[in-house]
């Protein structure tokens, strides 16, 4: 934040997608990529938290040739001249990898389910862990940052890290704001809509982009969406 | 449940250790481990008033001291046992020293016995599988045992 404050003034060149595109020195790649419009998924990023770089969905390409590499945009600083790419095959295939995958860990938060339908993905090949955390680490920075409490962190390490409050008790700094759980990607219950037993939530696979956002009680991507009154002729 | 912690930590075994290293925020693993060499584990009342004097929060305190192996929660022995589980040693038959161990201190690995004696802890290769099976004691490496010779090193509890 305060890096992009001390950055008026100049501002930097670099090639998005083929565009000669400008951005201000101080931003990230993915504040950049965003500005222009273009949609970057992501999952462990909010405007009013510091970037954590954890959930790697919000990869993309830069350089080119031998330098070539996937870096997440969101933790990566523009810089002049720089070739990005956001939606070359790689990114796309790595993408719904990385998606993949935290869906098999977290099947039943709605927005991952969401998300899979937007990006079209069809299976999971990784069997289900059923757990309820990806580790995004939204909610420790919200505690800390924008709640000042500083209850929650990370515990453990590797394939035992956990969120937890220290000592797993109760904390006292706690204030039960419930800031964490508001942000929290992976706490939500997903579309229950077609009963799904499948680790992907089915009824929305096989999707179009409907109207979903224009109407405001619409839950899902389902056509034909069962939750307001048009056909998916009429969206077209 | 936590009991509302009014304990009131008394740091003066502490606090030396903190002065030592100026109450730095970046000296945090240093402190945390001269207080486990002090304590031989880490008080959970240690553990509070090192982060109120770093001023980092409490939980950042237990992050750490829950990713590192070497830092235990828990009250360790006062000899600690190590029975080397690597590959080198469990061919030459270390589960057998485990074992013997385990039957002769009357607790499973990971345990403490109750008269806060021994602490029984297993590592996966020390890097002297030449002379396997390994085990440490206290940081005294022990070569080529066998189930008799550990039981001979044991006090029995
Ligand atoms: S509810 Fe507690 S842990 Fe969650 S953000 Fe608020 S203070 Fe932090
Ligand atoms: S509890 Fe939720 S917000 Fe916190 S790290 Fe896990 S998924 Fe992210
Ligand atoms: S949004 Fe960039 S890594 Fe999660
Ligand atoms: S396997 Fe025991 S020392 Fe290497």
């Amino acid at each position: 934040m305060s890096e992009k404050n001390r950055s008026r003034g100049e501002m930097v060149t670099f090639m998005l997608n083929g565009a000669r595109v400008q951005a201000d020195p101080g931003s990230s790649l993915l504040e950049a990529i965003r500005f222009y419009g273009l949609d970057i998924p992501t999952l462990c990023y909010d405007e009013g938290l510091t970037p954590y770089g954890a959930c790697r969905l919000c990869v993309v390409e830069v350089g080119s040739g031998k330098r070539e590499k996937l870096v997440a945009s969101c933790v990566h600083p523009v810089r002049e001249g720089l070739e990005v790419r956001t939606h070359s095959n790689r990114v796309l295939k790595t993408r719904k990898m990385i998606l993949e995958l935290l869906i098999a860990r977290c099947p039943g938060s709605k927005k991952l389910q969401d998300m899979a339908s937007e990006l079209e993905l069809k299976e999971i090949k990784f069997r289900p862990l059923n757990d309820d955390c990806i580790l995004c680490g939204l909610c420790v920075r919200m505690c800390e940052e924008q709640m000042a409490a500083r209850a929650i962190g990370f515990a453990g390490r590797g394939r035992d890290r956990y969120i937890t409050t220290p000592f797993d008790m109760t904390s006292e700094e706690c204030r039960k704001c419930g800031a964490c759980m508001y942000i929290c990607p992976a706490c939500e219950l997903r579309c229950q809509g077609t009963g799904a037993e499948t680790v992907l939530c089915s009824g929305c696979i096989n999707t179009e982009p409907v109207c979903a956002s224009r109407y405001d009680d619409a839950m899902c991507f389902m056509v034909p969406c069962l939750s307001c009154v048009r056909t998916p002729e009429d969206v077209k | 449940m936590r009991k509302k912690n009014q304990t009131t930590f008394e740091g003066s075994r502490v606090d030396p250790i903190i002065d030592k290293y100026n109450a730095e925020q970046g000296s945090l693993i240093s402190i945390l481990q001269d207080i486990q060499a002090e304590y031989r584990y880490l008080p959970r009342e240690a553990l509070e008033h090192v982060a109120r004097r770093l001023n980092i929060p409490v939980v950042q305190a237990f992050g750490v001291a829950t990713f590192f192996r070497a830092f235990t929660l828990e009250p360790r022995g006062r000899q600690l046992i190590h029975v080397c589980m690597g590959t080198a040693c469990h061919v030459r038959g270390s589960q057998n020293v485990l074992e013997e161990v385990e039957r002769k201190l009357e607790i499973k690995a990971g345990g403490t016995t109750p008269d806060g004696e021994y602490t029984l802890e297993t590592v996966n290769c020390v890097g002297a599988c030449a002379l396997g099976p390994v085990v440490i004691r206290n940081e005294e490496y022990l070569s080529h045992m066998t189930p008799t010779k550990v039981s001979g090193l044991l006090k029995k509890v």
